[in-house]
C-alpha cells in the first residue's frame, strides 16, 4: 500500500466518521444553534468526499452554496425566531420515536442489503478526473441546455417567492383588524401614508 | 463483495450515503422544531448527492452525467432552503411558535 492510497483511505475514514456522527448531531442535540454549526461541518466533509471522488467543481459548488448560503440561512432564520419555549408534552412521544427508529432502522437494513447482494459494475470506464469541470460545462451547454435554463427560471421564482412570502405586510395586517395590532401601527409609523391609510 | 482492485469500493460509499438518508429521514419525522425539519431535509439530500457522485465517478467516470445532475440538485436545493425558511418566518410571525404539533391550519 503506497502512501497516497492510505492517505486517501484515512481520509475516507475521517470524513464519512465525521458525516455520520455530524448527521447524528444534527438530529438529536438539543440545542439548535449547535446542530446548525454541526450541519455546516457534515456540508464540509460532503465536499471533501466530493473532492476524494476527483469531482472539484461540484465540491467547491458544495461549499459555496451548502456552507456559504444555506448554513447561513439557517443560522439567519435560528436568530429570528430564536425563543426558549417549552415545547407542550405530547402523549407517547417516546413510543412515536421507537416506532419511527425501527421504521428507519428498517429501511438502512434494505438499502444495506441492496448495497451488498448487487453486483455494481465496477470499474466503469477510466475515470476522466481534473478536465472534469470542463465536460461538465460541455453538458450544461448541449444536452442538459433547458434544464440550465430552467433552474436560472427556478431561481428567479424562489427569490420572488421568499420576498413576497417573508414581506411583512402592513396592509394584511390591517384587514384582519385587531385593534391593538392597528393602535400598534399606527404608533409605531412615523410614514404619513400607513397613517392614512388605517383611518380610511 | 467489495471489489478488491479499488482501494474505497464503491459500497463504502453507498453505505455512508444510506446511514446519513436515514438520519434524514429519522429527524424528519421526529423534530418538532421547524428549522430542524429543514435541516434534515437537506441533510437527506446531500446524501441523494453523495450517491450520485459515487455512481458518476466509479460507473460513469467518462460521461460525468452525475456530475451534473448534483450540480442540479445543489440549485434546486438553495432554492428550497430560501422558501422554506420564509414559509418559516411567515408561520413564525402568524402563531409565535416553531413547534411541528402547532401547525394544524389544514386539519378538518
Amino acid at each position: 500500500m503506497t502512501i497516497s492510497t492510505s492517505t486517501e483511505l484515512i481520509c475516507f475514514l475521517i470524513l464519512s466518521s465525521v458525516i455520520v456522527s455530524g448527521g447524528l448531531g444534527v438530529v438529536l442535540i438539543e440545542n439548535i444553534v449547535y446542530s446548525a454549526f454541526l450541519l455546516g461541518g457534515v456540508f464540509m466533509s460532503v465536499a471533501g468526499l466530493y473532492l476524494l471522488l476527483n469531482a472539484s467543481f461540484v465540491a467547491a459548488a458544495q461549499v459555496l452554496v451548502y456552507v456559504g448560503a444555506v448554513n447561513v440561512l439557517i443560522l439567519f432564520a435560528i436568530m429570528l425566531v430564536n425563543k426558549k419555549e417549552v415545547m407542550k408534552p405530547i402523549k407517547g412521544l417516546k413510543l412515536r420515536k421507537f416506532f419511527s427508529g425501527c421504521v428507519c432502522a428498517g429501511l438502512l437494513a434494505l438499502l444495506f442489503r441492496v448495497n451488498i447482494i448487487t453486483n455494481w459494475a465496477t470499474p466503469g470506464p477510466q475515470a476522466i478526473g481534473e478536465i472534469a469541470t470542463e465536460r461538465i460545462g460541455e453538458h450544461l451547454f448541449t444536452d442538459y441546455l433547458l434544464p440550465f435554463e430552467l433552474a436560472s427560471v427556478l431561481l428567479l421564482m424562489a427569490m420572488i417567492g421568499a420576498i413576497v412570502l417573508a414581506r411583512r405586510d402592513v396592509i394584511s395586517i390591517e384587514l384582519e383588524t385587531t385593534k391593538s395590532i392597528q393602535e400598534n401601527i399606527i404608533n409605531n409609523s412615523t410614514d404619513n401614508v400607513l397613517l392614512n391609510q388605517s383611518n380610511d | 463483495m467489495f471489489n478488491s482492485q479499488e482501494l474505497i469500493p464503491l459500497n463504502a460509499y453507498l453505505l455512508i450515503a444510506s446511514i446519513l438518508f436515514c438520519i434524514g429521514v429519522w429527524g424528519l419525522i421526529n423534530s418538532r422544531n421547524a428549522v430542524r425539519v429543514l435541516m434534515s431535509i437537506e441533510l437527506m439530500l446531500n446524501a441523494v448527492n453523495i450517491n450520485l457522485m459515487a455512481f458518476s465517478s466509479y460507473i460513469d467516470g467518462n460521461l460525468i452525467r452525475g456530475q451534473v445532475f448534483t450540480v442540479f440538485v445543489i440549485t434546486v436545493a438553495a432554492a428550497e432552503a430560501a422558501v422554506g425558511l420564509a414559509i418559516l418566518l411567515s408561520l413564525y410571525r402568524n402563531r409565535t411558535t416553531v413547534d411541528m404539533e402547532s401547525f394544524n391550519l389544514l386539519k378538518w
